[in-house]
């Protein structure tokens, strides 16, 4: 009888665990830069990763009424500071990462996510990469553990030089980057593709910068100026693009720019009228493309945060996650890479599909240029400076065939 | 030729705006012996002083506020902080400066966030002020090189033709000697700390919003302040105006030349291995640091620096 009672108040208190372990939110923890040179693209970030998160959670979370929670990490875009919070997220038994800025963090997180799960396989870690796009961490580098919801910097590239082969008047182009993993693979893409695709343009320039050192560029674009380049190709981001162009303005700097993150935060406002016409980004939504189900969101955003929604690709991220921890029917990070591998998704950008051989996601790409915003087409502008990316080329990505709905 | 002149024009507004930081900075260490630490730190205060004051009243009237306030808390630390410590001896003082700027860091970051602030060049001077061959140069640009030299007027102005500016020049060789002919010293002091926070906040003001207000900006311009006085001579006021113009001008050109040390082997005729590996460092790569070797080639061979009058 003493026996039995003890077993039944196991049962309970194990009832009473197993209860908690329902309840109990799944956390992600964000490690991004909250202070130093970028924290305004850090801030910007979690902020969309917080009302996606309520999103799901407000329309019955995942697994059957679990809520998703965000916890932020400051990394300040520096690969050894996110070392620490790395463990600093282990140490808490956080068992999801995300983070975006910098593919030199990006590397080292991978690496130590590898590390980790090798020696500790039953709190194994599970990385989603929103943002950091150096091609190697879905080829040489491609770990089990690590997902990339952005198109890699040599797809945007492809794309990117597809579109300058077809322009017979850019003539000279300048390459100007960050100085390190990222930066180097646009400038190697860069010089390879047009190589291939466009043997005449002649490479006036390839420079690289310190991230986040420079704070006057003025005599860089005195330096471009004199090269008399027609095209300027930049994967800068943050107050490395929106330095960059204030200084490319104020010095009337006439070449057009192929950028990777032109839409981004302070961008558009620095660039003002200069832009009309000249600059161009390559991305995977942005706001004049038509009916896309995202719209309302993004307005919901401006109107909470006064920022431009400008990554659509962190909503589909959280949506594939949701939908991963559904269909594994866990929260094992083992189960739900396993449940995203291949996966396929219409999001709110449009259909997606998430590689099986790579753990790249493919998505439409679009290239757009600034154009002035007259209400109707294009309807929306960015930072209130009358302007926003329009007269998109599509670059649909090759789905698979699309497999029976289970 | 285009480019040259643009790039002068460049270089010469970046070093005038280092002077306006370097100034006060050396004339507070000839006059009181102290290697302020925190001196980019009004250099920021300034900056965010100046974004507060321009977003209620504008720019014009923060371009003159800011600076003042700055004056004052400056002129209150030394008062009330750096005085007490004064009389352990100069590794206090040191020490008091160093904490201090970790101190406005992180009452900047209470305030302000750690976000860059908004903080923009008012419109009156958003345009192009004369055509450089065929690029319009910044009035901006212009803008700040007229208020750096109008401000290295009025100091040597001040120093040199008003009586207080006698009594401080007094001061920085024979302090004892001024206090005993009944001059208030101690008063001096505070007005010359406060001046020199007030100068690096002026700096500040038309600085923060020609490039980007945020908390890293104290550290960013940090080091290359004592650069900049360790070269001109520590205490020389001549010595940072030719250090603060040359490491402006050395810094601008360096970006803008693609020049590699590999074209210099080749020509002596060097070009096995190691020159290869060395050599594909290009000038431009190594700008930031150029400064840093300029100030160890002093400390080297001219170690009171260019116009500096005593050996440290």
């Amino acid at each position: 009888m003493q026996l039995r009672h003890g077993a039944a108040a196991l049962a309970l208190a194990a009832g009473c665990i197993a209860g908690n372990a329902l309840a109990q939110s799944i956390k992600i923890a964000y490690i991004d830069p909250l202070s130093g040179a970028f924290a305004n693209v850090g801030e910007a970030g979690a902020s969309q990763f917080q009302m996606v998160i309520e999103d799901i959670n407000a329309k019955g979370g995942v697994l059957g009424g679990r809520k998703l929670e965000l916890v932020k990490f400051d990394n300040k875009t520096s690969p050894q500071e996110s070392l620490i919070q790395f463990k600093a997220v282990t140490d808490q038994g956080i068992r999801y990462i995300t983070q975006g800025n910098g593919s030199s963090v990006a590397g080292v997180l991978i690496d130590a996510v590898n590390k980790w799960n090798e020696r500790n396989p039953d709190k194994t870690v599970l990385f989603l990469n929103y943002a950091a796009v150096d091609p190697d961490f879905t080829n040489d580098k491609c770990s089990f553990w690590h997902f990339r919801f952005d198109a890699n910097s040599d797809m945007k590239m492809q794309a990117l030089t597809s579109f300058i082969a077809k322009r017979p008047a850019i003539k000279k182009v300048y390459l100007f980057n960050q100085d390190y993993q990222f930066g180097k693979q646009v400038s190697r893409a860069a010089n390879e593709m047009l190589g291939k695709k466009r043997p005449d343009i002649k490479i006036v320039g390839d420079e690289f910068i310190g991230l986040g050192k420079v704070k006057d560029f003025a005599p860089y674009v005195a330096k471009i100026k004199a090269t008399g380049a027609d095209t300027v190709i930049t994967g800068n981001w943050g107050n490395d693009l929106t330095l960059f162009v204030k200084a490319a303005r104020e010095a009337g700097l006439k070449s057009d720019f192929y950028t990777y993150y032109g839409g981004g935060l302070g961008t558009p406002a620095a660039l003002g009228a200069s832009a009309e016409g000249k600059v161009k980004q390559i991305t995977e939504w942005h706001i004049n493309i038509p009916n896309t189900p995202i719209l309302p969101f993004a307005q919901e955003f401006k109107k909470r945060t006064k920022i431009d929604l400008y990554y659509g690709r962190v909503n589909v991220q959280m949506r594939m996650f949701a939908a991963a921890l559904n269909s594994a029917g866990s929260d094992d990070p083992a189960k739900v890479a396993t449940a995203l591998e291949g996966m396929f998704l219409s999001t709110e950008i449009g259909d997606v599909e998430m590689r099986k051989d790579d753990h790249q996601l493919l998505q439409n790409l679009y290239i757009s240029t600034f154009t002035k915003v007259d209400g109707k087409n294009p309807k929306y502008d960015l930072e209130g400076t009358g302007f926003a990316p329009h007269r998109h080329v599509e670059l649909p990505h090759r789905l698979r065939c699309r497999p029976p709905a289970r | 030729m285009e480019f040259f002149l643009v790039s002068l024009l460049n270089g010469v507004s970046y070093g005038l705006l280092l002077f306006m930081l370097s100034s006060g900075l050396t004339l507070i260490f000839s006059m009181m012996g102290v290697l302020n630490f925190a001196h980019a730190s009004f250099y920021m205060l300034g900056a965010y002083f100046a974004y507060q004051i321009s977003t209620a009243v504008g720019f014009w009237p923060a371009l003159v506020l800011a600076p003042l306030l700055v004056g004052v808390v400056g002129g209150a630390i030394e008062r009330y902080g750096l005085r007490r410590v004064h009389r352990y001896g100069h590794v206090p003082e040191l020490l008091f400066t160093f904490g201090l700027a970790y101190l406005i860091e992180e009452v900047v970051h209470l305030i302000w966030g750690r976000i860059a602030v908004d903080y923009r060049i008012p419109e009156a001077l958003d345009f192009g002020a004369f055509q450089v061959f065929d690029s319009l140069y910044p009035a901006y640009r212009v803008f700040m090189m007229a208020v750096s030299i109008a401000m290295l007027g009025a100091l040597y102005w001040t120093l040199t033709r008003t009586r207080i500016g006698l009594i401080i020049r007094a001061a920085l060789t024979h302090a004892d000697m001024v206090q005993a002919l009944g001059h208030n010293v101690p008063r001096v002091f505070m007005l010359v700390f406060g001046g020199g926070c007030a100068l690096a906040a002026l700096a500040g003001v038309i600085g923060g919003n020609a490039f980007v207000t945020e908390p890293a900006m104290a550290a960013a311009v940090g080091s290359i302040v004592f650069v900049v006085i360790v070269v001109g001579g520590l205490g020389s006021l001549a010595g940072a105006f030719i250090a603060s113009l040359a490491i402006g001008v050395i810094q601008t050109f360096a970006v803008a030349l693609d020049w590699s040390l590999l074209d210099t082997f080749r020509e002596v005729g060097w070009t096995g291995e190691a020159a290869r590996a060395i050599g594909t460092i290009k000038l431009s790569q190594f700008a930031p640091v150029l400064p840093y070797i300029l100030m160890v080639l002093i400390l080297i061979f001219r170690p009171r620096g260019l116009l500096g009058r005593r050996d440290t």
